[in-house]
């Protein structure tokens, strides 16, 4: 069985060919890395796997599904969760309500059955107390206990960061995109984050996909790396492998660099 | 303090000892209300009901969804029309017709939702708009429906009672206006709420973590087209007689003022919005006639304005009102109530 497989998958833009005949796979279970210069065409293949581009051509192969063509609703549904680059919360809703939505999917309380919440018996409100009892654990493995009732849109930065992580481990996908989960962090933040993303992996069992510019944390994290540049492929391999590649080593230090 | 102590806290229909209390008085107050005051300000309390019916389903759309309409007008018009019309035409008892006809409204929210799911903002304004717009035109050209003559109401019989009276009339729209306030109230707080919000503050996101748009938008129409619907067919109960010329663009606008004014993105704000609201607009009208200031407003319009003084001086008071309440306080009057709630809180520091 293919877990995650992406197959020549091309993203066009008018004549702009953000991403150019890419493919690789992910095999379950491991953290897979995506780096390459800005705009390299990273968050577009993102993108592209959980449907908010459809793909100009080629394909997404998840639990031998192909992806492409689907509503970014149906895929969450299957089991791919993300996070962004710029934070996506929402906003006017406590960091509680906010992970609540990544219960959306596990959650069948309809507009009777909602409207009619009388109480903690109701079927809503049973439905209710279970799925924030998932999220309890949730902000209870990242340390989220102090915001619970806040607006996230007042939050810092890196909490609004751990939230976002949050909303999308409460939809127990079993594949994370993480796209750029470190960016504006301090370094003591980004211990943290390396942190939650092992245990995520090792624990909840939860293959990841990542990108990140910090190239000692992917480094660190990694399984294997992908390397892109101009929307192709220039390298993959091990950490090791893809560190001493020529063509990585070009794209980011230049013609002439050498270590 | 937040301290959260068990997981039902959230969930529990009253959230204190103290809501319990002031829930209890209000529905006491409401019980005796009408045998306090009089036939005309039982009459007023019929208006402001259903006028809170329609803005706490507008709400749900705008506030709660981020998606405007224009035309909510339009659907209190098919609620008014549809009942009357079940009721003479088809026989239905009045609370079947009058459901009926709600959900006559939220299959035309419901249509009406398909294009918003490409439109925004004003886009979107324009589009209800014309819905608004073109649905009275429709009505007035069906002679089923009165046509531009209008309809009266039949006798109104529920469950073997005839009511009458606006007092009657009373116990009929106000436990009405109470379980839709509640049901709203509930709905928000649950999994379809929390749609809503989350399509409102940031649309991918939702869509990613599963949250489907098109149905929930959708649904936020319907939900909120069936609250115009059912408020209009009692609403045509109050007046008795309508006409097409009633459900103009003006009654949308007023829709949207009250929520705006009671406070978006909240259910008790458009209540206390659509009561202030309607309770100005009602006695403002009498502006005139108030010792001192009535006698001033008339001197100082002719002074300024015309020879016999500006007839319609309580729109100009009432747009006043209105722009004293959003520069002070954006929020609306939700907002007020936050704010002093915070400020007792800490009182006296």
């Amino acid at each position: 069985m293919t877990f995650f497989a992406v197959n020549g998958l091309s993203m066009r833009f008018g004549g702009l060919k953000a991403i150019d005949d890419v493919s690789f796979e992910v095999r379950e279970g491991e953290v897979y890395a995506l780096i390459g210069p800005n705009g390299a065409g990273k968050t577009t293949l993102f993108n592209c796997i959980n449907g908010i581009y459809p793909p100009t051509r080629g394909t997404v192969i998840f639990k031998d599904k192909n992806l492409c063509g689907k509503k970014p609703d149906r895929i969450a549904k299957i089991g791919i969760a993300r996070t962004f680059q710029n934070i996506e919360l929402f906003a006017h809703m406590n960091t509680m309500e906010n992970i609540m939505l990544g219960r959306h999917r596990f959650m069948k309380t309809g507009v009777f059955h909602g409207g009619l919440m009388w109480g903690r018996r109701s079927f809503a409100g049973k439905e209710e107390i279970r799925h924030r009892r998932k999220v309890e654990e949730i902000i209870d493995l990242l340390e989220l206990q102090s915001v619970r009732k806040n607006m996230v849109g007042g939050l810092p930065y890196g909490i609004q960061k751990k939230i976002e992580l949050g909303r999308a481990l409460a939809a127990e996908p079993s594949l994370l995109l993480l796209d750029e989960p470190c960016a504006g962090m301090n370094t003591e933040e980004k211990q943290d984050m390396i942190f939650w993303i092992r245990d995520i992996q090792d624990e909840l069992g939860i293959t990841i996909l990542l990108i990140e510019h910090d190239m000692n944390m992917v480094m660190d994290i990694s399984d294997r790396i992908l390397a892109i540049n101009f929307g192709q492929v220039i390298a993959e391999g091990t950490p090791d492998e893809v560190q001493r590649h020529p063509e990585v080593l070009k794209a980011y230090l230049g013609e002439d660099g050498t270590t | 303090m937040d301290m959260k102590r068990a997981y039902y806290e959230d969930v529990r229909f009253f959230s204190s000892g103290a809501v319990v209390f002031w829930f209890a008085a209000l529905i006491i107050a409401l019980g005796i209300y009408p045998f306090v005051f009089k036939n005309y300000y039982v009459y007023v309390a019929n208006y402001v009901a259903i006028n809170i019916m329609v803005v706490v389903g507008l709400n749900l759309l705008v506030g709660y969804t981020g998606q405007i309409s224009l035309g909510h007008a339009g659907f209190f018009a098919v609620g008014a029309y549809g009942t009357i019309a079940l009721m003479t035409q088809a026989h239905f008892p009045f609370l079947a017709a009058l459901i009926s006809a709600g959900f006559i409204a939220a299959i035309l929210g419901f249509l009406l939702g398909l294009p918003a799911l490409r439109l925004e903002g004003p886009y979107l304004a324009i589009a209800t708009l014309g819905f608004g717009v073109t649905i009275t035109q429709i009505i007035g050209k069906i002679d089923l429906l009165g046509g531009r003559q209008g309809l009266h109401a039949p006798d109104l019989i529920v469950l073997g009672r005839h009511l009458n009276t606006d007092r009657e009339f009373y116990f009929l729209v106000v436990p009405i206006t109470v379980l839709l306030v509640l049901f709203a109230r509930n709905l928000t707080k649950t999994k379809v709420g929390r749609a809503f919000v989350a399509i409102r503050d940031a649309e991918i996101a939702a869509e990613t973590i599963g949250v489907n748009l098109v149905m929930y938008k959708t649904l936020a129409f319907a939900i909120s087209a069936f609250y115009a619907g059912v408020a209009g067919g009692l609403y045509a109960f109050v007046l008795r007689f309508i006409d097409p010329e009633l459900f103009g663009l003006f009654m949308s606008i007023m829709f949207l003022t009250m929520a705006v004014v009671g406070g978006l993105g909240s259910v008790m704000g458009p209540v206390a919005g659509a009561m202030l609201l309607s309770w100005l607009d009602l006695e403002l009208r009498n502006i005139l006639s108030v010792p001192y200031l009535g006698q001033w407003l008339r001197q100082l319009s002719e002074q300024y304005f015309s020879l016999t003084g500006v007839s319609n001086i309580q729109f100009i008071v009432f747009g006043g009102i209105l722009i004293f309440i959003m520069i002070f306080e954006p929020l609306g009057l939700y907002g007020f109530w936050i704010r002093t709630k915070k400020y007792w809180k800490t009182w006296p520091f």
